[in-house]
């Protein structure tokens, strides 16, 4: 009896062991590619000079001058567009699925979204490429490959994740909010904006931020609309190049300080993904209280 | 004690994993020289000796080769040094290195296009035009005789071996800067060239010989078609040779490698991306 019960604890521990060791993997290569990422790249901002290196809005490789400014730029410009442009539709979907639409509606629209999640960034770009560019050059001119297409297709690649996550901080407010809403004489579109939406209110929020890191780290579709110019843009039917592409585009090619460069071009873009997530668990935490 | 053993297990893994990382790169140093030709020069070459080394070695698993790619320059300097067995171009010699007595062995020939949209009526451009162009002096088509259209220039990514060579070659290099138009398309890879200039009716680019196909027009350069047969006949001008150089006594080892490019299994490699000479 007594041995069976010991049998059953070391049981227990090896499969707790185990599953540690698994958590513990995920963390060491997050604590591997960030030891990795600073040792590669903040050398080369200190020999670059951290001021010319932010601030400097020339990348000339072949006379060693880096500056990323335009490209930090081009990651705001792209991705506050995306969020301009997605999280109205987004938010807008989610409230049409969680309150308004009937239920056979929602079996063809949730899956349609839950597709669009699934498609693989290269193949967004491979649309907007054919598709997007081509009608942009028709009405601005200039090529088409533009700050506005990759604002496009990156609007639409943020839609599947602030729906879901809207949707469900939509349908988690307590049911007595609408119906006293309702009671009190109040419309489903005055309830829908004065009462649901403000209690998901950290839940959308959520979402959005959520969206905004998968709009800053998207580089495929984005190399393939967006021109890649390194230059700062003046409209929205400029050429840019966000720091993801810049990485993607040279790295195969670069040697030495240059490659030094675009590691560093990667250390400022983890700062803005760690603030990034930081500004989340803030949001969650906020919610949870 | 649990703890000290999962402590203990992660401080392996940690210390295995960062050993692993900065061990492989030391791992070559200790093979013995006698086998081992180095080979040292231009990074537009480095591919090309790097593939056709493999099916070199697999044919000789005697002889090692070691590749490095650190630009023409510096490799035909390490040959002359007696550094390097074999030193690798992507460039002409220019006259005081013609003086220093090395074989030359043209490998194969890397030929840049220069290409537009199919509906574009320009076929022919002055290499000077060409260079105004790609600097942004001229701007507009109907300025070299086409249809009244802005120019939209595209290019390849700073560091590509295509920019670089044409930069070289059509005169847009001031001390090592990069004089083409800043605001021109950067699109990735040849492939994503050629996607451009076909789906553009304005855009103007330049490309490995190996990408061009029917959705994009070539223009002739001062009158001569990008031609395989015009390039090797050096009528084409925007191209350039791969030269692998050696010095006197040729190591038997090294010579079967040159050997082994220039037979029809090496050349074979070679036209796979670039104009065999064989």
């Amino acid at each position: 009896m007594k041995k069976d019960i010991r049998i059953k604890k070391f049981y227990e521990k090896t499969v707790e062991t185990w599953f540690l060791l698994c958590a513990i993997i995920a963390i060491l290569f997050l604590g591997i590619i960030s030891i990795y990422l600073f040792l590669e790249g903040t050398p080369a901002i200190f020999k670059i000079g951290l001021k010319e290196f932010i601030l400097g809005s020339k990348w000339m490789t072949s006379a060693e001058i880096f500056g990323i400014f335009p490209m930090i730029i081009a990651s705001i410009y792209g991705t506050l567009g995306a969020i301009v442009l997605g999280v109205p539709i987004g938010i807008f979907t989610a409230i049409f699925m969680a309150e308004i639409a009937p239920e056979p509606i929602v079996k063809i629209v949730r899956p349609a979204i839950e597709l669009l999640a699934g498609i693989p960034s290269v193949i967004y770009g491979f649309f907007g490429l054919i598709v997007i560019v081509p009608i942009i050059d028709n009405i601005f001119g200039n090529g088409g490959n533009s700050l506005l297409a990759a604002i496009i297709i990156l609007g639409i690649m943020i839609l599947p994740t602030i729906v879901n996550i809207s949707e469900s901080a939509i349908r988690e407010v307590p049911k007595s909010y609408k119906e006293g809403s309702l009671a009190l004489g109040a419309s489903q579109i005055q309830t829908i904006f004065r009462v649901i939406l403000p209690a998901a209110r950290s839940g959308i929020l959520a979402g959005v931020v959520l969206g905004i890191g998968r709009a800053i780290g998207e580089t495929m579709a984005v190399i393939l609309v967006a021109g890649n110019t390194p230059l700062l843009p003046e409209s929205i039917t400029d050429r840019v190049r966000t720091m993801t592409s810049n990485i993607a585009l040279e790295m195969s090619y670069a040697f030495g300080l240059h490659q030094e460069a675009l590691f560093a071009t990667g250390v400022i873009l983890f700062i803005f993904i760690i603030l990034i997530n930081v500004a989340l668990h803030l949001l969650v935490f906020r919610s949870e209280k | 004690m649990k703890k000290i053993i999962t402590s203990l297990i992660v401080l392996i893994l940690i210390t295995s994993l960062i050993t692993a990382c900065t061990g492989t790169s030391h791992v070559s140093e200790g093979t013995e020289s006698t086998g081992t030709i180095s080979v040292v020069g231009s990074t537009s070459v480095t591919p090309l000796a790097q593939e056709i080394a493999y099916e070199f070695e697999d044919a000789h698993p005697e002889i090692r080769v070691d590749i490095q790619g650190v630009g023409s320059s510096a490799g035909i300097k390490a040959v002359y040094d007696g550094v390097a067995h074999i030193g690798m171009a992507s460039r002409n010699l220019k006259p005081e290195e013609k003086e220093w007595g090395l074989t030359e062995h043209v490998i194969a020939i890397d030929g840049v296009a220069v290409a537009v949209h199919p509906n574009n009526p320009v076929s022919d451009l002055s290499l000077e035009t060409v260079t105004k162009i790609f600097k942004g002096e001229i701007t507009n088509w109907s300025e070299v005789g086409g249809n009244d259209m802005e120019i939209l220039v595209v290019s390849r990514e700073a560091g590509s071996g295509t920019r670089g060579a044409f930069e070289e070659l059509v005169d847009l290099l001031e001390d090592k800067e990069s004089l083409l138009r800043e605001d021109a398309l950067i699109a990735e890879g040849n492939g994503s060239v050629k996607a451009n200039i076909a789906s553009k009716e304005g855009a103007i680019g330049y490309l490995s010989l190996g990408y061009l196909d029917e959705t994009i027009t070539p223009v002739k350069i001062d009158g001569v078609e990008p031609t395989v047969e015009n390039i090797l006949s050096g009528d084409y001008k925007v191209s350039r040779p791969f030269l692998m150089l050696t010095k006197d006594p040729v190591d038997p080892n090294v010579q079967s490698y040159l050997d082994f490019i220039m037979s029809t299994e090496g050349q074979e490699i070679a036209g796979q991306n670039f104009v065999p000479v064989k």
